[in-house]
């Protein structure tokens, strides 16, 4: 039993995208030969551990390190105003809007703090257990300042998150149809509803998360050779390489970042971290490596959380359910601060609520506003789940009001597949898609019809465990993104992605790519589409990535770009190879260029069988003993790109749980999905990446969510409170696929990093609502706890506790204001 | 500091430590033996998971002086003579993996649970992993490798990969 698999024998090209390859990155990740930040030890490497505020807004009236820094072993300890001159403001990529408010963000507190888990002071000592216990002896004073915590509340300037600023409300963003040309006025489409025809107005809750990637983020720094070389646990080292120079001052050039194995971020690693900021001062000031790797408490705490809307939704039809006119109203939680990209999140939902529905008119209105809590950024899907969320749950309100089965409302409003391109009401141009295909087979893999018909007989029967089935027809924008449009939308940096070829003199080819991978198997994936391109084997080509000094260029991995953005610059690249090849072909050959073919590995002279291997003139290149004139010696090729749209994968997700109506318990019975994310480079992988995407967004509609008490301290702040799933919580799921290639890519990929998360969530709550409606439920808040569901249940029955009240050592073990959040949220629920 | 000797991954080893130092920084830090990773100081999400006395134990929840004169296995001593352990190979060929933190625990794990019940139903198999949390994959390709390393077939995932291949 080894890694290494044998080649196929057969010749007809492609013969490696479209293959189930095993993952060439496991052979290390299964036997523990890993380099994951935290294992790095340095001679000399110093310690950090730091001091974080236990309140969510505080003056900082004292801090006393005297006996921290006598502590034997403890080499020093920095504080906010030791190092305000030099540690500079976090940045902020996306002011959304030219007005946008943002208070500065010191990587340590100066002299106030804004959320609970801040930094206040840093100690540095020989080992990591000296530098906590010394942390412990730090002294800080506090002046508790009122914290802003509720959303809506801070919406309504009760209490202020920065009085500095005067207000919480960081900017207002809208888009309206009628102003950008691309639809009607919302406002029209909703009275001529209201009048005419079916309205449906909601309130939705999308509750903060936690990324909670496994590996605890860690950071190295070592400044003893000439350049600075950091390690960091990242989803962007390129991203870090430039705040580095650009917030501490540090030149470019100067600095060498590396991501080795990095485990998981899902968003959550895409930031400059404070952490990372002060481990940098830290190491330059103290001339020695620091390390600083977090405990899972401080990550839960102070890495950078997700989601956190209010949704105020108007949605309009006219009586035969033909949808018209959308209006979308966000309050969305910032957090403290704005982190690289916290302004822009809800931002990228402003052209997916409309979906995959042909609304006439449609309007988005986004208010970002502070609060004391760890800011919010990017966490898997950014922005779109909460957009697929919302429009998912209101046309199955819809189909509900009209008394239709919810995908017959889908496919009466949906764009049919003859429609592409379709240009939508968002302003977006959908270039391909086919979601009556997608359906069509979701529906017999769920088997569709016969759980509707249990469903009956389970109604009918009074069955205390009802079933419910859950429809999401979601799509998504992938494929961050062209550079324009970023620059349109106020976003600070572009969105192309860079590769290299090289051909090595012994025929092995190295590709190194500006994505850096932390999971997704890029370097199986990128070797397959070189090894069709070049006609190489797969086992020829070794990827590179994830160290500024090697990948010199690049934007990294996020948003479901790296395939579709970075995949289509590996593809440019490899041409260039051949393209580079062909006069060196035609000259050893002695033909003309223009007769020069290339085929599966091999530069021929057409209608002959003369011919060299691009191993061969790799060599020939490198010995560079006999070349045209004017021909460098090298196949090797870069290539940048930068897409010119996005790309829109969809699909049809259906899922079936059962609750127990006496208890409020939801079990998953079936979820079937199938999704068309373009062509599939990695069936093995694909699949993987839908799995594991099902189950953050199922998580969210059952099981998470980060709950603050009353003063603004993280209650979830341990893997006991935050619910993330285990194997024994979820199911095996039924994953296939359709696919309608995308136009606006070489290879007709689409990305599928996000999709899961983005449709399972409305698909899991649809299906909880539908087990209800009997009872006159039309929501249940995320996430659905069983006691939120039969609240919802018993809303209007009388039983509103279940009998006398719970008292003394059986009551919950919060206080009521703890809980309150948690059991709140079924007011939604009518008769 | 107190003096234990233990054998790890087939060496044996001599050391003085700190009556607190947890197992899994006496393995990482002393040893070298990075393989083993920390997830969560809680002991809730078994990343940390290695074999002591050949029985899954989670070394963040385990004294370094607990250790002593017991033997202990890691991910790095499961392959023998360049063979995976079967378990390692099962998850290799189920994609039972992605970023890969988790999975050294994970299949530490699987290899106890297989060990007390050799031919486990799916839910067993669930619940015998329950300790053990993965962000990446939703567990469905974990369920399969640990059915597949039990000489079970492995369902669903097998099928479907057929069918997506041709």
């Amino acid at each position: 039993m080894t890694v290494t698999e044998d080649r196929p024998t057969d010749t007809g090209a492609p013969k490696e995208i479209g293959r189930d390859r095993r993952r060439k990155e496991d052979q290390r990740l299964i036997t523990g030969r890993t380099r994951w930040t935290d294992n790095i030890q340095l001679p000399g490497m110093l310690h950090l551990a730091m001091v974080r505020s236990p309140y969510a807004h505080a003056r900082i009236t004292r801090i006393d390190t005297t006996v921290a820094k006598q502590t034997p072993n403890v080499v020093a300890v920095l504080t906010g105003e030791d190092v305000k001159d030099e540690q500079g403001s976090l940045p902020n990529a996306w002011p959304i809007t030219e007005d946008q408010k943002a208070p500065p963000h010191p990587a340590v507190a100066v002299d106030r703090v804004a959320f609970a888990g801040e930094i206040v002071a840093v100690v540095v000592a020989r080992t990591a257990a000296e530098a906590r216990d010394a942390a412990e002896l730090v002294d800080v004073d506090y002046e508790e300042l009122p914290a802003a915590v509720d959303l809506k509340q801070a919406a309504a300037d009760a209490v202020l998150a920065h009085p500095d600023l005067g207000t919480n409300k960081s900017a207002f963003w809208q888009y309206d149809s009628a102003t950008a040309g691309t639809g009607g006025a919302v406002d029209e489409a909703i009275e001529e509803a209201r009048t005419n025809g079916v309205l449906i107005e909601r309130e939705y809750r999308q509750q903060r998360l936690i990324p909670a990637f496994m590996e605890p983020r860690s950071v190295v720094s070592d400044p003893t050779g000439e350049q600075l070389t950091v390690w960091t646990a990242t989803q962007v080292p390129h991203f870090v390489r430039f705040f580095i120079a650009v917030v501490l001052g540090v030149p470019e050039s100067k600095v060498r970042v590396i991501a080795p194995d990095v485990g998981g971020g899902f968003g959550g690693k895409l930031q400059f971290t404070p952490e990372e900021a002060i481990t940098v001062v830290a190491s330059r000031r103290l001339g020695k490596p620091c390390k600083y790797t977090e405990t899972r408490s401080e990550s839960l705490m102070a890495a950078h959380h997700g989601r956190d809307q209010w949704q105020q939704l108007t949605l309009a039809a006219t009586k035969d359910g033909t949808v018209t006119g959308l209006k979308v109203d966000l309050i969305a939680d910032m957090g403290a601060y704005l982190g690289l990209v916290t302004s822009g999140i809800p931002i990228l939902g402003a052209f997916m609520f409309n979906s995959i529905y042909k609304f006439a008119a449609y309007q988005f209105n986004c208010t970002n506003v502070f609060t004391n809590k760890t800011w919010t950024d990017a966490y898997r899907g950014a922005g779109r789940p909460e957009a697929t969320f919302a429009i998912e749950r209101l046309m199955d309100e819809l189909a509900a009001e009209l008394g239709v089965d919810p995908l017959e409302i889908r496919e009466k409003n949906w764009i049919k597949h003859e429609e592409f391109p379709f240009s939508t009401v968002a302003g977006m141009e959908y270039d391909s898609g086919n979601y009556e295909a997608a359906t069509a087979k979701a529906k017999e893999l769920f088997g569709y019809d016969e759980l509707r018909a249990e469903q009956r007989r389970r109604r009918d029967a009074g069955d205390p465990v009802q079933l419910g089935i859950g429809v999401s027809t979601f799509t998504e924008m992938c494929g961050l993104a062209p550079s324009r449009v970023l620059g349109n939308l106020r976003y600070a940096a572009g969105g192309w992605e860079h590769a290299s070829v090289r051909m090595l003199a012994t025929g092995k080819v190295e590709v190194v790519t500006g994505t850096s991978p932390h999971g997704q198997g890029h370097e199986t994936a990128w070797s397959q589409i070189v090894a069709d391109r070049l006609g190489v084997p797969f086992e020829d080509v070794e990827v590179l990535h994830g160290d500024t000094q090697i990948a010199h260029k690049g934007l990294d991995t996020y948003g479901s770009r790296s395939l579709t953005v970075g995949g289509e610059a590996l593809v440019l690249a490899a041409d260039k190879v051949i393209e580079n090849a062909k006069p060196i072909a035609a000259h050893l050959l002695e033909a003309s260029i223009e007769d020069i073919e290339f085929n599966d590995g091999k530069l021929s002279v057409r209608g002959t069988d003369r011919g060299m291997a691009l191993g061969e003139l790799a060599l020939a290149a490198f010995a560079a003993h006999d070349l045209p004139d004017g021909v460098e010696p090298t196949l090797d090729a870069e290539a940048t790109f930068d897409p010119v749209n996005f790309s829109f994968p969809h699909g049809t997700h259906l899922c079936a749980v059962e609750i127990d109506t006496e208890t409020g318990g939801v079990t998953m019975r079936k979820y079937a999905c199938v999704d068309d994310v373009g062509t599939i480079i990695n069936p093995l992988i694909v699949e993987g990446q839908v799995h594991g995407g099902l189950l953050q967004g199922i998580a969210q509609a059952l099981w998470e969510e980060a709950v603050h008490d009353d003063a603004g301290t993280l209650v979830s702040a341990s893997f006991v409170d935050y619910l993330v799933p285990t194997a024994a919580d979820t199911i095996s799921f039924d994953v296939d696929h359709t696919t309608s290639p995308s136009t606006t890519n070489t290879l007709g990929t689409k990305g599928v990093g996000e999709a899961g998360t983005i449709a399972s969530t409305p698909a899991v709550v649809n299906a909880v609502v539908d087990a209800l409606r009997p009872f006159g439920v039309n929501d249940v808040r995320m996430p659905c706890t069983p006691e939120r569901i039969w609240k919802a249940i018993h809303a209007h029955d009388g039983a509103q506790s279940g009998g006398a009240p719970t008292e003394g050592a059986a009551a919950p073990h919060f206080d009521e204001a703890d809980t309150a959040d948690r059991s709140a949220g079924t007011e939604g629920a009518e008769q | 500091m107190t003096r234990i000797t233990l054998t790890v991954d087939g060496a044996k080893y001599i050391d003085d430590v700190e009556p607190r130092m947890l197992l899994v920084h006496f393995l990482r830090e002393r040893l070298g033996k990075t393989g083993t990773v920390v997830g969560c100081d809680t002991s809730n999400c078994g990343a940390c998971t290695v074999h002591l006395d050949g029985r899954s134990v989670k070394s963040c929840n385990v004294l370094a002086v607990q250790a002593d004169g017991h033997e202990v296995t890691t991910i790095e001593g499961l392959a023998t003579n360049g063979e995976l352990h079967p378990m390692q190979a099962a998850f290799h060929e189920c994609h039972a993996l992605q970023c890969g933190y988790c999975t050294p625990g994970m299949i530490m794990q699987a290899i106890d649970l297989l060990q007390d019940n050799p031919s486990p139903s799916e839910e067993e198999i669930r619940s015998g992993l329950e300790g053990n949390l993965c962000r990446c994959t939703g567990y469905h390709n974990i369920v399969r490798a640990v059915q597949t390393a039990a000489g079970q077939p492995a369902g669903g995932a097998a099928a479907t990969l057929e069918e997506s291949a041709s």
